[in-house]
C-alpha cells in the first residue's frame, strides 16, 4: 500500500476547496451549468438520466480496508446503499446530490482517495494489474511506476485541457490483466539485457465507434526517461489532436492519420528538444516512492496446510477453490477474487454492507487490502492458504463466493440506459438474463473460460469489442437492438471481435448468445480448447449460420 | 474586460488592433499573427511596444526570431477546453526563454489561473470582474505541486528529496 504524506493531503484538501468554491459558485448562479459542467467533469460529477453520478478513483486499483470502509460510507450517507465498480478501476455513485459532493469528497479526503481525473478531457486514473505485486513470475512491482505517473498527472498545468480524454495503463506480467493494448498509452514494464528497468511503450489504442489495438511506439524506454517520454507524447498530442470532432480527437485518430512512423518521429523530435526539464527519475526519487509502499510481512507457511486438506473434502469449497483462488508469489498464501457477478444481479455492483464486509475480511485475512480488477471484480490479494474454508465460508454468507470468475456469467457490463444519458439501450437487464440461463455452475465450468462484454452504446464502456463474446446496444426505430461479435479478447493477445450479422432485438439477445456457446461446445475440438480459440480456429461462419439459420 | 497583470487588477497599456484596422501613431499595441508577419521589421521599428496575438493553431517557429523584440505575447483560448496555449506558453517561456510579458487572451476564468501561472502567464484578460477580483486568492489555493514547469515552484518530489537529505544530514 502507498502511504499519503503530508504533502499528498494537503493537495486534495485543496482540490477539494477549490471544489467546494465551485459548487458555492454554480448554487448561487454565478456560473452558468455550461461553464460548471467543464469543472464538475474534472472532478468525476456527471449529470446521468435521473441524478449526478459521482466516479471516484482507485488509482491502480488498491484499497486499503480504511478507505473501503470509506466508500461505504459514501453509499449510505450521500446515496443509496450501494457502489458500482467500473472497469477502469474506478467505483461510481448514481445517485448523488450536488450539494453535498464536497463533503463526500472532505470524507474521502480523510482516508487519501479522491475523483480528480476521472472524468473529463484530460489524463484519467492511472490503471494497472489488479495481482500487482502478488503476481508469480511478476517483472516488478508497476505500482511504484503508477503512483509516479499517478502524481505526475495529477493536476498537470500543461495537460488538463486536452484534445479528449486520456488514459494510462501499465502491466509488469506476461499475461495482461490491465488491458493495456486498448489505452492511449500502454506501459509493460520489461527490463534491458543490463537488467534496468525500462517499459515498452504503446500508443494509440482504444475502443468507441473507432477501436484501435496500441502500437508500439518505443520498444524500450528507460525508467528513468519514462515522465519525460510521456510527457512528450502528450505534448504532441495536445497541440496535434483534432479538436474539431469529439469522435475523432482521441489520439488513436492522430496515430492512426500520421501513421506510427510518423507520429513516432515527431515524438522522438520532442523527447530530444526537451531535454533535461526536471523529468528524470533518479534512482533515488523512485526509491523515495518504493519506500512510501508497505508490503505485508507474511510468514512462512506451508504449501499445503491441513485446513485446505480437510476442506477438499468439501465439493462447494471445491468448486469456489479452483475458481477463484489463484497462485500468489509468497509460499503459502494465495490470491482471491470476489466475484461482483451474482446471478441476477448487475455487474460490478456493490452494497454498502458488502464493502464493509469485505474490509472486515481484508483485516482479518489479507493484511488490510483490497484490489479492484478491470473486470469489475474485488480482489483479496494476500490470504494464507490455511485461512481459505474460513474466508470461503465468509464471503458466501454475504453473497460474494459465486464461483463463476472468468466463466460465462463473469460479465463486463456499462451501466447502460438504466443510467446512462449516452446509452442508446440497457446492458445490465442483459447481463442479469445471461446469468440466470448460465446460473447452472457446472454448465458454466464445462463452458469454460468465456468473457462476455456488453455496451449499452458505441461509446464501448463495457468494451464490447474485446469481448470473447461483445454484445453492443444500437437503436433502431426507438427500438433496443444488440449487434453480436465473437472472437475479441483484451489481454496480451488483444484483438477485435468479429461481426457475426445483423442485430438482433433485446428479447432475442440471450437465446443467441446460448445458441453460439452451444454451437461452441458442439465445434470445440477438445474440452481445454477455449470458446476464443475456436473462433479463432474456424472462424465466425459456422455460429453465424447457427444463430441465422432459424431467425 | 479587467486585465490582471502580475497579481493585480491593472490599466491594459495595449491597444488591441483588430485585423485591417490603422494602427494608432504612437503607444503600445498588439496586433494579430497575420498582420504582424506581413512585415515585422516595420512594426518593430515603429514608436511604442509590440505585442503579438498568436492562434493556438500556429506553429511558434514563425514568432521565435522576434521575441527578443517582443513586448508581449498573447495567447488564445478560443474556449475553456481549448488548452493547446498550454503547450505555446511553455514552449516560449521553457525552451525559447521569452521573458517578455505572456498574456491570456479568450474565455479566461479563475478556475484557469493556476495552471497558467504555472504554464508562465503573467498576465490575464480575464472574463468577469468577480474572477479578476478573485486573482489573488485563486492563485494561492494551491501549495503542493506535482510537475516541474518552468514557473520554479518545487515539486512534491523535489521536497521529499530535501526533507529526506536534510533528516539523513541531521542523524
Amino acid at each position: 500500500m502507498y502511504a499519503y504524506d503530508e504533502l499528498d493531503r494537503t493537495l486534495i484538501n485543496e482540490r477539494v476547496s477549490e471544489f467546494r468554491d465551485q459548487v458555492k459558485r454554480r448554487l448561487s448562479g454565478e456560473l452558468t451549468e455550461d461553464e460548471f459542467k467543464m469543472l464538475r467533469l474534472q472532478n468525476g460529477v456527471y449529470l446521468q438520466l435521473h441524478a449526478y453520478m459521482f466516479r471516484v478513483a482507485i488509482p491502480y486499483g488498491t484499497l486499503s480496508s480504511k478507505q473501503l470502509r470509506a466508500l461505504a460510507r459514501i453509499a449510505r450517507r450521500y446515496d443509496r446503499g450501494y457502489g458500482h465498480f467500473t472497469t477502469r478501476q474506478n467505483i461510481q455513485f448514481n445517485w448523488i446530490k450536488l450539494a453535498e459532493l464536497p463533503d463526500a469528497l472532505a470524507d474521502l479526503a480523510e482516508v487519501g482517495i479522491h475523483a480528480m481525473q476521472t472524468s473529463g478531457n484530460n489524463m484519467r486514473n492511472v490503471t494497472s494489474d489488479q495481482w500487482a505485486g502478488v503476481a508469480p513470475g511478476e517483472v516488478e512491482d508497476p505500482r511504484i511506476w503508477s503512483e509516479i505517473l499517478r502524481q505526475h498527472t495529477t493536476l498537470h498545468p500543461e495537460f488538463s485541457f486536452l484534445p479528449r480524454k486520456f488514459k494510462i495503463a501499465i502491466t509488469a506480467s506476461e499475461h495482461d490483466r490491465a488491458a493495456i493494448k486498448i489505452h492511449d498509452i500502454g506501459l509493460r514494464l520489461l527490463k534491458n539485457a543490463d537488467g534496468e528497468t525500462g517499459f515498452e511503450v504503446l500508443v494509440g489504442g482504444g475502443l468507441g465507434r473507432t477501436p484501435f489495438i496500441g502500437k508500439t511506439i518505443k520498444p524500450f524506454v528507460h525508467g528513468r526517461d519514462i515522465l519525460s517520454y510521456v510527457e512528450a507524447i502528450l505534448r504532441v498530442y495536445n497541440q496535434y489532436g483534432r479538436r474539431d470532432n469529439i469522435y475523432k480527437a482521441r489520439i488513436k485518430i492522430l496515430v492512426h492519420e500520421l501513421g506510427i512512423e510518423k507520429f513516432s518521429r515527431e515524438v522522438e523530435e520532442e523527447w530530444k528538444l526537451m531535454g533535461d526539464v526536471g523529468l528524470t527519475l533518479d534512482h533515488s526519487v523512485v526509491e523515495e516512492v518504493r519506500s512510501r509502499f508497505s508490503y505485508p510481512a507474511y510468514e512462512k507457511l506451508p504449501h499445503m496446510p491441513d485446513e485446505l486438506k480437510q476442506a477438499a473434502h468439501d465439493p462447494l469449497f471445491e468448486r469456489w477453490r479452483k475458481n477463484s483462488v489463484f497462485p500468489h508469489k509468497v509460499q503459502g498464501y494465495s490470491i482471491v477474487t470476489l466475484s461482483l457477478k451474482p446471478v441476477g444481479g448487475p455487474p460490478g455492483d456493490a452494497t454498502a454492507d458488502q464493502m464493509d464486509a469485505v474490509a472486515d475480511l481484508a483485516d482479518k485475512y489479507s493484511f488490510g487490502e483490497i484490489r479492484v480488477g478491470h473486470e469489475q471484480n474485488l480482489c483479496l490479494p494476500h490470504v494464507a492458504k490455511r485461512d481459505l474454508p474460513l474466508l470461503w465460508k465468509a464471503l458466501d454468507r454475504i453473497g460474494l463466493a459465486t464461483p463463476n470468475v472468468n466463466l460465462v456469467t463473469d460479465i463486463i457490463a456499462c451501466p447502460g440506459l438504466d443510467y446512462c444519458s449516452l446509452a442508446n439501450a440497457r446492458s445490465i437487464p442483459i447481463a442479469q438474463e445471461l446469468t440466470r440461463r448460465f446460473a447452472n455452475h457446472d454448465t458454466a465450468d464445462l463452458i469454460g473460460r468465456l468473457h462476455i462484454n456488453i455496451s449499452g452504446c458505441i461509446n464501448a464502456c463495457g468494451h464490447h469489442h474485446v469481448g470473447h463474446i461483445g454484445i453492443l446496444g444500437v437503436e433502431k426505430n426507438g427500438e433496443e437492438f444488440y449487434q453480436i461479435t465473437i472472437g475479441g479478447r483484451a489481454d496480451e493477445g488483444a484483438q477485435m471481435g468479429t461481426l457475426i450479422g445483423p442485430a438482433i432485438p433485446y428479447a432475442e439477445v440471450a437465446d443467441v448468445i446460448e445458441d453460439i456457446v452451444e454451437a461452441y461446445l458442439a465445434l470445440r475440438d477438445r474440452p481445454e480448447e477455449l470458446f476464443v480459440d475456436t473462433v479463432k480456429r474456424l472462424g465466425v461462419e459456422p455460429f453465424k449460420e447457427r444463430v441465422y439459420a432459424t431467425r | 474586460m479587467p486585465l490582471v497583470k502580475d497579481g493585480k487588477i491593472a490599466a491594459d497599456l495595449f491597444v488591441h488592433v483588430p485585423e485591417g484596422a490603422e494602427l494608432p501613431g504612437d503607444g503600445a499595441i498588439l496586433v494579430p499573427a497575420a498582420r504582424f508577419l506581413e512585415d515585422p521589421e516595420a512594426l518593430l521599428k515603429r514608436a511604442g511596444k509590440v505585442g503579438v496575438i498568436w492562434p493556438n493553431n500556429r506553429d511558434l517557429d514563425d514568432l521565435v526570431p522576434y521575441l527578443d523584440r517582443l513586448a508581449a505575447v498573447a495567447l488564445v483560448f478560443p474556449i475553456f477546453r481549448d488548452g493547446r496555449a498550454y503547450s505555446q506558453a511553455r514552449l516560449l517561456r521553457e525552451r525559447h526563454g521569452y521573458d517578455g510579458e505572456l498574456r491570456a487572451t479568450g474565455q479566461v476564468l479563475r478556475d484557469q489561473f493556476v495552471f497558467m501561472l504555472r504554464a508562465g502567464f503573467d498576465t490575464f484578460e480575464v472574463r468577469k470582474d468577480s474572477d479578476a477580483e478573485a486573482f489573488a486568492s485563486t492563485a494561492k489555493r494551491y501549495s503542493v505541486f506535482y510537475q516541474p514547469t518552468g514557473d520554479g515552484r518545487l515539486t512534491a518530489l523535489h521536497r521529499r528529496m530535501q526533507l529526506r537529505h536534510s533528516e539523513s544530514a541531521g542523524q
